[in-house]
């Protein structure tokens, strides 16, 4: 059992930092956030049932744990835009590129309900009924939420979905390459 | 059937291409997370709970596994 919550929990590392850099913004509390969810999950490894979804397990307790803290800390990031953009950490590898950089900063200027919506379901791959279960929501809350999210970085990214369309050197390159055979 | 910058269709396209665009822009700021390598501190934390939990005693400050 322990060997194998281990392997389990090694395997959804990365999704779990992903999803807690996503919350944050900040790589350095997201690690630190990782961190205290392998500790709680390990403590409470007997309340989790083999077989049951433990990818939706660990990242209820990472939600929590990221909740709780906020709230210890008074919410110092949530209504203070400013200072929660300017404190964002972006990685100097992968993360370096100014798309990904802004997408992260428009990110962060979502409200936190929203942005755990759109995350949940728009990247780490949960169905609306899993996303909802972790959030401890609604169904049909967690798709207005998504919706909302989706309509404001719209805006905040300036996609039209014409002229400005997607970061797409890569994509148009591979579309008039794929045109052009 | 070649697909060129003249055959979109803006007005009736346009939405779902938006919408496209953020969820694919939020795959890849998620995915350059999801690769990146998984901090030692947070592999070695696991180590030691797994010894701690195996052996029935408590952490160590050295108690890692090799």
């Amino acid at each position: 059992m322990t060997w194998s919550f281990k392997r389990e929990m090694l395997a959804s590392l990365p999704n779990l930092r992903a999803f807690a850099v996503s919350l944050s913004g900040q790589q350095d509390k997201a690690d630190d956030l990782v961190q205290d969810t392998i500790m709680k999950a390990w403590a409470k490894q007997d309340s989790f049932e083999p077989g049951t979804n433990i990818k939706a397990w660990l990242f209820t307790i990472l939600r929590n744990e990221f909740y709780s803290q906020m709230r210890k800390r008074g919410r110092e990031v949530q209504d203070s835009d400013g200072l929660f953009t300017e404190r964002l950490s972006v990685h100097p590898g992968q993360m370096g590129s100014l798309d990904l950089k802004d997408f992260q900063v428009a990110l962060a200027r979502l409200p936190d309900d929203q942005r755990e919506a759109i995350v949940l379901v728009g990247a780490s791959g949960f169905s609306y009924e899993e996303a909802a279960e972790v959030c401890g929501c609604a169904v049909g809350t967690i798709k207005s939420r998504l919706s909302r999210a989706r309509a404001q970085l719209q805006i905040d990214l300036q996609i039209s979905g014409e002229a400005d369309y997607g970061p797409d050197e890569t994509s148009s390159a591979v579309l008039s390459r794929s045109a052009s055979s | 059937m070649a697909r060129d910058e003249m055959n979109k269709e803006p007005s009736s396209a346009g939405g779902d291409q938006a919408m496209d665009a953020v969820s694919r822009r939020l795959r890849e700021y998620y995915d350059a997370v999801k690769e990146e390598a998984i901090p030692d501190r947070l592999l070695d934390l696991l180590e030691k709970l797994d010894e701690a939990d195996r052996s029935q005693r408590p952490v160590s400050s050295d108690g890692r596994k090799e």
